[in-house]
């Protein structure tokens, strides 16, 4: 029992970062169309940042606490600039090209910052500080520390801020207006290019918080970090149905349980037949069944609702 | 207009890239008419492991800038070496593309590659071609094991190194209940199967086996799952990029076991990467510890003030290319197919052993040592002799 609770512990803190990356995809996806295949490296990105600004903030004799949280704001507002040149510079002027340009190019940005990343930072590990005291915490068996129960609660936190925005105020309405129709809502007097650009802003912020949360976590950063995570992120929000911002947040939770789950178990219960190398074809197995039976992922379907 | 010099800055980037990995191969003649000699290597550049390759590359070139320093001459006539560096992205299908270009330089022999995942299958182009390869740090059976007569290694085999580190972990750690993670590539497959046998053959039973692979970073399921058979031992076969996070992760889950892995695990990032739960684990090395191999203080101070701190297989890799120009220098010639039966039966001292190949082109004699993490740093615990006879 308590196995499996500390199983079900690890797959949300690793769900709740897959879906706060997974909603900067499925973000640009609802609005642009677009699978931003560089996001990933935009939370690589962040990471980075957030761990040089630390420790340059940390050499000067800023107190930590005052240090770490100053950090992450310059890693936003880096990351945004960072997802407003992306758009700008590798998008907008392939707004009207066929969907396939803009896709490579997407890869294409995601390799020149990810060589980028590795000419800067190196290509070795860093190891990010630890600056909280990070404490264990026993609830039943699971041990949970104090790090994983941050990630947890923020992700929720930042979640429950973007359902507002975009449901809640006028610039969120012109996101849902720019998603449904472009043109329309340029008619209607929406500043479509200004529009992409928060989104692609917004997507990038919390791309640079769930940098952070992963190098805290896991106490490194490196430059291919974000690679493989922004492929389960995208997993993630196919899983929920890409566009749809609750479905992105519900895949990502999904993705972290199954994930856990799968692994932690599929070797006792198949006798040892499947064994936990099986752990991604378990993920993947999951996403091919949803897509059979409701193509468009689990809330895929609420085409109004997408931003 | 500012956002076009932020492109230009991009392309001229990109430029730089490619106009830096074009390498003319013409004539073996250089302007002062020295004989050029091409050697071919690679290592992951790029990737989770790109900072073990780039110590590999580093420690390749050193002996080629050694080389070309000390005029070495080959029959008779003075030597140029040139050396073309690969990446590989350790992974299978890119070192067969990697070879085939090699080949197609015509380089006179390889080092390389780092991981034997992509030893293993560059070895049938380099035998189709006629090339000699030496892998500085391949160390899984199955590399020399496919019978080509041109692949050789200056490092202990998995069989080698596999039993050592099971017999270890059963008799002297005594641990009776052993958990095994692999990260299903050849290496960490073949390390792991062979630590496994060498652990039951000495009594310990296998509680769990586990896998990840290598690019992953989280490991808590599978650490959850091997905590419920509460071993005494966890063993990872695999390289210090996922060894690290993961007994950083062994530690906050409390899962009480002692720690192990191989080779791979044996660098100063890993000490990094583990942080505090880094301290007591074991790992192994092939070859003596660097301070009592015959050159290596000498080498590790050179190569510190030249490239930084070593992580691993430099020292491997000086010395393969060092062996493979000593058989150049034997044979009177560059020519693969002229050298290789001088390299098969060399006898060379190295600054991490004597290199002698046998029949299978792999190390004869090689000694195996435990290393622990005290006080952050490994230090070597034991030494243990292994007779390649008894390793075939």
């Amino acid at each position: 029992m308590e196995i499996f609770l500390q199983q079900i512990v690890n797959g949300l803190v690793q769900g709740s970062v897959y879906a706060l990356v997974a909603l900067g995809y499925t973000m640009v996806y609802g609005i642009l169309g677009l699978i931003n295949f560089a996001h990933g490296e935009v939370v690589m990105i962040g990471a980075m940042l957030t761990l040089s600004t630390l420790t340059a903030l940390l050499g000067w004799g800023v107190s930590p606490l005052l240090a770490l949280p100053l950090s992450i704001i310059v890693a936003m507002l880096g990351c945004m600039v960072l997802g407003y040149s992306i758009e700008r510079i590798a998008y907008r002027p392939l707004r009207h090209a066929p969907r396939l340009a803009p896709l490579i190019t997407a890869i294409g940005v995601s390799i020149v910052l990810q060589n980028i990343a590795m000419i800067i930072w190196g290509r070795g590990y860093r190891s990010f500080p630890q600056l909280i005291a990070n404490h264990p915490h026993n609830f039943g068996g699971a041990i949970i520390n104090d790090i994983q129960i941050i990630i947890f609660l923020l992700a929720l936190g930042i979640m429950a801020v973007l359902m507002v925005i975009v449901h809640r105020t006028r610039l969120g309405r012109a996101m849902r207006a720019v998603a449904e129709n472009q043109h329309a809502a340029q008619l209607m007097g929406v500043n479509i290019n200004r529009v992409i650009s928060i989104t692609f802003m917004m997507g990038s912020a919390l791309a640079a918080v769930a940098g952070v949360m992963v190098s805290a976590n896991y106490g490194l950063t490196h430059y291919y970090m974000g690679f493989i995570l922004g492929l389960k992120a995208f997993t993630a929000a196919v899983l929920g149905g890409i566009g749809n911002l609750r479905g992105a947040m519900m895949g990502g939770l999904l993705l972290g349980l199954i994930e856990s789950l799968g692994a932690g178990y599929i070797g006792d219960l198949t006798g040892g037949f499947f064994g936990s190398n099986y752990q991604d074809v378990f993920a993947f197995f999951v996403l091919v069944a949803v897509l059979v039976f409701r193509p468009s992922g689990l809330l895929g379907e609420r085409l109004a609702e997408r931003a | 207009m500012k956002f076009n010099s932020v492109s230009s800055l991009i392309l001229a980037t990109f430029v730089l890239a490619l106009t830096g990995c074009e390498k003319s191969a013409t004539s073996d003649q250089n302007k002062s008419g020295e004989l050029v000699v091409r050697i071919g290597a690679s290592a992951p550049l790029t990737g989770p492991q790109a900072h073990l390759g780039k110590d590999n590359e580093n420690g390749t070139r050193m002996a080629i800038d050694d080389a070309n320093a000390k005029g070495i001459m080959i029959g008779g006539r003075k030597a140029h070496f040139e050396l073309i560096s690969e990446d590989d992205q350790a992974d299978p299908r890119t070192a067969t593309i990697v070879a085939q270009k090699l080949v197609d330089n015509k380089v006179s022999g390889v080092i390389g590659h780092l991981n034997s995942g992509t030893s293993i299958p560059a070895a049938k182009i380099y035998s189709d071609n006629g090339i000699v390869q030496i892998s500085p740090s391949a160390t899984a059976v199955a590399y020399t094991a496919q019978g080509f007569k041109t692949a050789f290694r200056v490092m202990a085999n998995d069989a080698q190194q596999g039993r050592v580190l099971g017999e270890y972990a059963a008799k002297n750690l005594a641990a009776k209940k052993i958990a095994v993670i692999d990260d299903r590539t050849a290496y960490g497959q073949g390390l792991a199967d062979e630590f496994i046998k060498a652990a039951r053959a000495n009594g310990a039973e296998i509680v769990a086996h586990e896998y990840t692979n290598d690019k992953a970073m989280d490991f808590t399921a599978v650490l959850t799952a091997v905590k419920g058979k509460k071993p005494d031992l966890l063993f990872y076969g695999g390289m210090d990029a996922q060894g690290g996070p993961m007994a950083k992760q062994v530690k906050a889950l409390e899962l009480k076991s002692k720690f192990m892995t191989g080779d791979g695990g044996y660098t100063p990032e890993f000490i990094k990467l583990a942080g505090k739960a880094a301290e007591s684990t074991y790992a192994s090395l092939p070859g003596v510890p660097l301070d009592k191999m015959p050159g290596g203080k000498e080498f590790e101070k050179r190569f510190v003030a030249n490239y930084g701190p070593i992580q691993l297989y430099a020292p491997y890799c000086y010395d393969a290319v060092n062996v493979m120009i000593a058989a150049m220098q034997k044979a009177g010639s560059p020519d693969p197919a002229k050298y290789l039966p001088s390299l098969a039966s060399i006898s060379y001292d190295g600054v991490t052993a004597k290199i002698q190949f046998d029949e299978k082109g792999d190390l004869k004699g090689g000694a195996i040592t435990i290393y622990q993490v005290q006080h952050g740093k490994w230090q070597p615990l034991a030494t243990m002799g292994t007779s390649t006879t008894a390793a075939h």
